[in-house]
């Protein structure tokens, strides 16, 4: 079956450098996280937690879809194509989020 | 790779006239990126809804120390999730989910050198990987498992719920949550729970069984008989997206 063909194809060595790179990302990743633990246990709730939070998400996001996806390294209008329509996520949430305090305020 | 050399144009043609690939992406790759994006959608969607609904339930005041389950205040998920396997009784504040993130962090470097191997044409790396990716996933989804397991069942001591039987309230006890009642806090509490990391969990539940098929093809040499290993970039893409859409849960459920 496929043996018979495998004299013909040609392995390449593996890209040390771009496993380095890879395993680099994983472990700022880790890092991250392990900072939001940090965080977790040590500052009161309030609105600042959420916004340390939310912006160490959007970096790990950012790592993710840019160097495991590969997305940084594609053409700029697939970047922006994907990218820009997440615009409406941004807006939906802000609105949602707002209209909900009001909820409260009304005490249904 | 056979896309990065579809972007050459020559001149005088218009990159939409045919015969190229236009954003520099197979057509299977671009589909991938396009319903990635309407999936990011939908877990938003979710998310979003979760974002509404808890911000117009009351907020816990206290100190964390302090904290009971009640339905008068949304709970603070460290209270929630702090049970950890053969560790019972024993307090570990996301450490579990914690173990979890890392599971799927780990499955998601493997899965990007199993693309690395297939630029290499390497059979045997990917196949490695692959299994590793697989192995990963599998771990992911026993571990919800057991976390599900443990919600529904619930702590040793029951909170007290009232609830809507025959035309009166009643308040009685309560241990676990289900879709119908809740010892954690509001019911809307548990059917977010049950919706977004299950939503999430059959994500990874289905991209197990993709990396499967991916799998089986390169070990039968599918990939190899075609001359490239660019279902396992896609696959690879989605597979992320599931990690991606993990770390998005993990901090709008667990931590905040």
């Amino acid at each position: 079956m496929a043996h018979s063909e495998e004299s013909q194809v040609t392995v390449l060595p593996p890209d040390k450098e771009k496993i380095k790179k890879l395993w680099t990302v994983a472990g700022i990743l880790g890092a991250i996280t392990a900072v939001e633990f940090v965080v977790a246990f040590t500052m009161g709730h309030g609105s600042l937690k959420t916004a340390i939070f939310v912006a160490l998400t959007i970096v790990k996001a950012a790592y993710i879809v840019g160097e495991f996806m590969h997305l940084r390294y594609e053409v700029k209008v697939l970047l922006w194509s994907i990218l820009i329509p997440m615009i409406f996520i941004v807006w939906m949430l802000v609105a949602f989020v707002y209209e909900g305090m009001k909820f409260s305020e009304i005490n249904f | 790779m056979a896309h990065t050399s579809a972007t050459t144009v020559s001149p005088g043609r218009s990159v939409w006239d045919g015969g190229v690939s236009p954003m520099g992406a197979s057509y299977g790759k671009l589909m991938m990126w396009f319903f990635l994006l309407s999936d990011a959608f939908t877990f938003s969607a979710l998310l979003i809804t979760y974002g509404l609904v808890r911000s117009a339930h009351q907020a816990y005041t206290g100190t964390v120390e302090a904290f009971t389950f009640s339905t008068e205040y949304w709970p603070i998920p460290e209270k929630v999730f702090e049970a950890v396997p053969f560790l019972h009784g024993i307090e570990l504040p996301l450490v579990f989910v914690g173990i979890m993130t890392f599971i799927l962090i780990m499955s998601s470097v493997t899965m990007v050198l199993a693309v690395e191997a297939g630029h290499r044409m390497d059979r045997k790396a990917v196949e490695k990987w692959m299994l590793w990716t697989i192995l990963g996933g599998i771990t992911f989804l026993a571990c919800q498992a057991w976390e599900w397991t443990h919600f529904i069942v619930g702590t040793d001591t029951p909170t007290l719920v009232k609830d809507f039987v025959n035309g009166q309230w009643v308040t009685k006890e309560v241990t676990g949550a289900s879709l119908a009642i809740n010892q954690y806090g509001p019911q809307d509490f548990a059917d977010f729970f049950f919706f977004i990391t299950g939503f999430h969990g059959f994500h990874v539940f289905s991209g197990v069984m993709f990396n499967f098929l991916i799998y089986y093809n390169t070990f039968t040499g599918v990939y190899e008989r075609r001359g490239h290993y660019e279902m396992v970039e896609k696959v690879g893409l989605y597979w992320h997206f599931v990690d991606l859409v993990w770390v998005f849960v993990f901090t709008f459920f667990y931590l905040v």
